[in-house]
């Protein structure tokens, strides 16, 4: 199907025309931007893409792409990625995610995923909040950060997201900045172009309801390393990093998820044979 | 455990039906066992209210089945003295105890095994023939080498000679061999292969007892046409990942018990919501909570039927017997694919993991059908309103076709509103498309006539039939009513099914009556209508149905 289509190419033809609910400066216009940019440069027809997320402010961006877009149930976004890219090898699947979606509701999904390897890239919008439904503390959200539910905050440890990729087995990690949107495209591109589960964590300003995130600009850098494929390595860089080292960081090489094989039986009267006697 | 299967295996050979359950004690692996067998010239689809042979190898902790084992005075007891006696509950029960020497016999012939024995003194006292077992050793066991073949054959024959002056022993009626080719199958296989007639191509799931043997058959098979089957995190990620296979555009299913079920019911919604078809088997054990996974109820209908938060239409079906399982999946999967929507079938733990001897089920035409979307007229509409409410459905890949599916309220198009214009028209849309389908004649099981009626669904079909049966040996004509489909209602089919019934009965396995209050919610029951329920665990016995027919036809 994708060789014969005479290929768009300019990021433009990967919005949608529906209008985003976002609040005015929020670092997912910026994800978007990357996203779309992207998917140009990767010179996909719109159709061979597909854009699955779950609920949050985060989620609601397979519907601002022009590709095929899935907006499920809140925190299960990776396991309908995984079943649409089993299910459809020649698909290219892009997940997207935020802090409380993708680390808190879908924990557990994010560890099996990044263990089941599935040819997938995985895009969390982190802005340690939760911004859909007015600001409560998110697994990354820092200990003394007072919210109406945490009064004087959670007093709890933030989960290093990209610590736990890494010892769940991701195959490709990477940290990206919303603000530096063309880094974060190519990112991206590297991402989709990596094979198996490949994991993008960007850090997108939540202006609403954390207005103190518009300071991340200047806290940012570029990793001062170079990637690795040495999973003990980017396991110390990842433990030590202060969360605003951006790049990416770990390039695995293991072997994608795919268990979907040509067909060796076309009657399924062979299966009766088993029950005959 | 493997006697049972054996003895089933060599009378449905020699042309008997039958069906065997298992019955095992708490642990994981070992302990007491019993493989419960019913034989008979006629299909079999329930157990009967006796046994009338009960063949001891041991008697460690038998007493935990004296309620599944019930035995009656004309029933026989076969005992090895050299391991003790029955049960004192069982030895009452039973009219007479023939002596086995399986110990001594093994003394005498070390290779012997004492399985072997038991199943030749079965064997020579139901009057089966003994070259059928011969020709099932020599398959079961030639990859294990002559010897054990011939040790296996002396050991029948040793345990057939035992009997055989044993004098007075009722054999059973002689069964005619057929040209129809026989089956030996269980529920949760024929529910795997149904749905693989049925289209299906991707499953993902998380184990669970009883339905683990659905996905154990479709793991290796599915890959053979094609497919794959994902051993999931969890049930949540189990029906979120065939939510995704399915939206591109594979028929796709899961397969759990209540536990995991219970998990599913958001993305049930989901399903509904976006329109994205499913199929998902809940293969009932005994409730609430982790309940009893080794025992039948079905108690899961309310929560099939009412579970899913909002309006959700959906199609919940429920096999009759084990043969059935195999249509009713089939028909879900078409259902849930012609109809664009989440299809539950509720199985349970007592069809889902009896085995039978019976005919090859007739095939049947069904297979998924989705509609798709391949002209698009600019935009294009993936929820688009009119006709039956079944709008064509954008594979992705497809050019042209590109929509996000959402779960939230949404337009024609897709996109998420809180209008209630938009709101409304949707749900009709779900509703209309579920409700005007034709579900033809499957949508239940109508036998007999009479002004009384048995009104009963699932797996407790076969049992009700054997009670109706034997009142009409009495002289009472009654009619059997099964929904095999329970959702969406049917009620212009219902009312004339009910037609001139003056008494109905409603029979069902559940604590606190919940089939008879579902069919009090959507159907309009005679005046004149009893219920007759209980719990799992132990399976409802056509005996005691007979006698709540009976009690009624008296008064
Ligand atoms: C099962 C369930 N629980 C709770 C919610 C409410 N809810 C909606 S979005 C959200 C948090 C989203 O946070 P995040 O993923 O960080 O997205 P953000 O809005 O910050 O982009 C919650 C708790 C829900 N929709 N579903
Ligand atoms: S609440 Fe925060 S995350 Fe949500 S749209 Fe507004 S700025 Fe963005
Ligand atoms: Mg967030």
């Amino acid at each position: 199907m994708s060789a014969t289509v005479p290929l768009a190419c300019k990021p433009g033809d990967y919005k949608s025309d529906t209008k985003p609910i976002w609040c005015p400066g929020c670092g997912d216009y910026h994800v978007l931007l990357s996203i779309t940019r992207a998917f140009a440069a990767l010179n996909l027809p719109p159709e061979q893409l597909a854009v699955v997320s779950g609920i949050g402010c985060s989620s609601r961006i397979p519907a601002y792409t022009s590709c095929y877009g899935f907006h499920g149930v809140h925190g299960r976004s990776l396991a309908v990625g995984a079943g649409l890219k089993v299910a459809r090898p020649d698909m290219t699947v892009v997940v997207a995610s935020g802090d409380g979606d993708g680390y808190s509701i879908g924990g557990n999904h994010f560890m099996h995923a990044c263990r089941r390897n599935v040819d997938l890239t995985y895009i969390v919008m982190d802005n340690h909040i939760y911004g859909m439904t007015k600001g409560q503390p998110s697994p990354t959200t820092e200990p003394d950060f007072d919210t109406a539910l945490s009064p004087g905050g959670t007093g709890l440890r933030p989960f290093n997201p990209l610590v736990i990729a890494l010892a769940s087995g991701a195959n490709f990690i990477a940290r990206a900045f919303s603000g530096h949107v063309n880094e974060t495209a190519k990112i991206i591109v590297e991402a989709v172009h990596h094979p198996g589960f490949s994991f993008v964590e960007i850090l997108s300003p939540c202006v609403t309801y954390r207005p103190d995130q518009r300071a991340w600009k200047d806290c940012v850098r570029s990793a001062p390393v170079e990637p690795t494929d040495d999973a003990a390595r980017a396991a110390r860089r990842l433990m030590t990093d202060d969360g605003f080292n951006l790049g990416v960081l770990y390039r695995g090489d293991r072997w994608p998820y795919q268990p979907r094989a040509a067909a060796t039986v076309t009657d399924l009267a062979e299966f009766e044979k088993g029950f005959e006697i | 455990m493997t006697t049972g299967a054996m003895l089933l295996e060599a009378a449905c050979a020699a042309g008997w039906n039958g069906l065997l359950t298992r019955s095992v004690g708490p642990q994981i692996r070992g302990g007491e066992a019993a493989a419960l067998v019913r034989l008979a010239v006629e299909p079999v689809e329930c157990l009967a209210d006796h046994f009338d042979l009960l063949v001891g190898i041991d008697w460690m902790n038998a007493q935990r089945f004296e309620a599944e084992i019930p035995l009656h005075p004309g029933a026989i007891i076969v005992n090895d003295p050299a391991v003790g006696e029955p049960p004192a509950a069982m030895r009452a029960a039973a009219g007479r105890v023939i002596e086995l020497p399986i110990t001594a016999l093994i003394k005498a012939n070390p290779a012997w095994r004492a399985n072997m024995i038991a199943l030749g003194a079965t064997a020579e006292l139901l009057g089966l023939d003994s070259e059928v077992l011969h020709a099932l050793i020599s398959k079961r066991f030639s990859d294990k080498g002559e010897s054990v073949v011939a040790a296996s054959v002396a050991a029948i024959e040793a345990g057939a000679a035992a009997m055989a002056a044993e004098a007075g022993v009722a054999k059973l009626a002689r069964a005619q061999k057929t040209d129809v080719r026989r089956w030996l199958i269980t529920g949760n296989e024929a529910t795997a292969l149904g749905a693989l007639r049925g289209g299906i191509r991707f499953a993902a799931a998380y184990p669970i007892t009883p339905a683990s043997e659905i996905l154990e058959w479709l793991a290796p098979n599915l890959p053979k046409v094609g497919g794959a089957l994902v051993q999931a995190e969890d049930e949540l990620a189990s029906i979120n990942m065939i939510i995704g296979s399915s939206y591109g555009g594979v028929p796709s299913i899961t397969a759990t018990s209540g536990p995991g079920f219970s998990l599913m019911i958001e993305a049930l919604g989901l399903a509904t919501a976006a329109e994205v078809p499913i199929v998902v088997v809940n293969v009932m054990r005994g409730g609430p909570s982790t309940g009893i996974p080794t025992k039948s109820e079905q108690a899961d209908l309310n929560i099939a039927v009412y579970g899913l938060h909002g309006d959700a239409p959906h199609i919940v079906v429920a096999p009759q017997s084990v043969p059935d399982c195999l249509l009713t999946t089939q028909w879900a999967t078409h259902l849930a694919e012609s109809l664009q929507t989440a299809a539950i079938v509720l199985s349970d733990q007592f069809v889902g993991q009896a085995q039978v001897a019976v005919s090859r089920p007739a095939d049947v035409a069904f297979i998924g059908q989705r509609l798709k979307a391949t002209q698009f007229e600019e935009p294009y509409k993936r929820y688009a309103l009119g006709g039956n409410g079944v709008s064509p459905m954008a594979i992705p890949g497809t050019r042209g076709g590109q929509y996000t599916a959402d779960g939230l309220t949404h337009t024609e198009r897709g996109t998420p509103t809180s209008g209630g214009r938009d709101h409304l028209a949707q749900l009709d849309k779900r509703r209309d498309k579920l409700d005007l389908h034709d579900y033809g004649g499957l949508w239940a099981t109508l036998e007999g006539e009479g002004e009384i009626a048995v009104l009963t669904w699932g797996s407790l079909t076969g049992a009700v039939r054997e009670a109706i049966a034997r009142a009409a040996r009495d002289g009472v004509k009654v009619r059997l009513i099964a929904p095999r489909l329970l959702m969406p209602v049917r009620p212009a089919e219902m009312a004339a099914a009910l037609e001139g019934v003056t008494r109905l009965l409603v029979v069902e396995q559940t604590h606190s009556a919940q089939f008879h209050r579902y069919l009090r919610a959507h159907y309009t029951l005679p005046a004149n209508t009893s219920v007759f329920h209980r719990p799992g665990p132990l399976p409802m016995r056509p005996g005691e149905i007979h006698r709540q027919i009976m009690q009624g036809a008296a008064s």
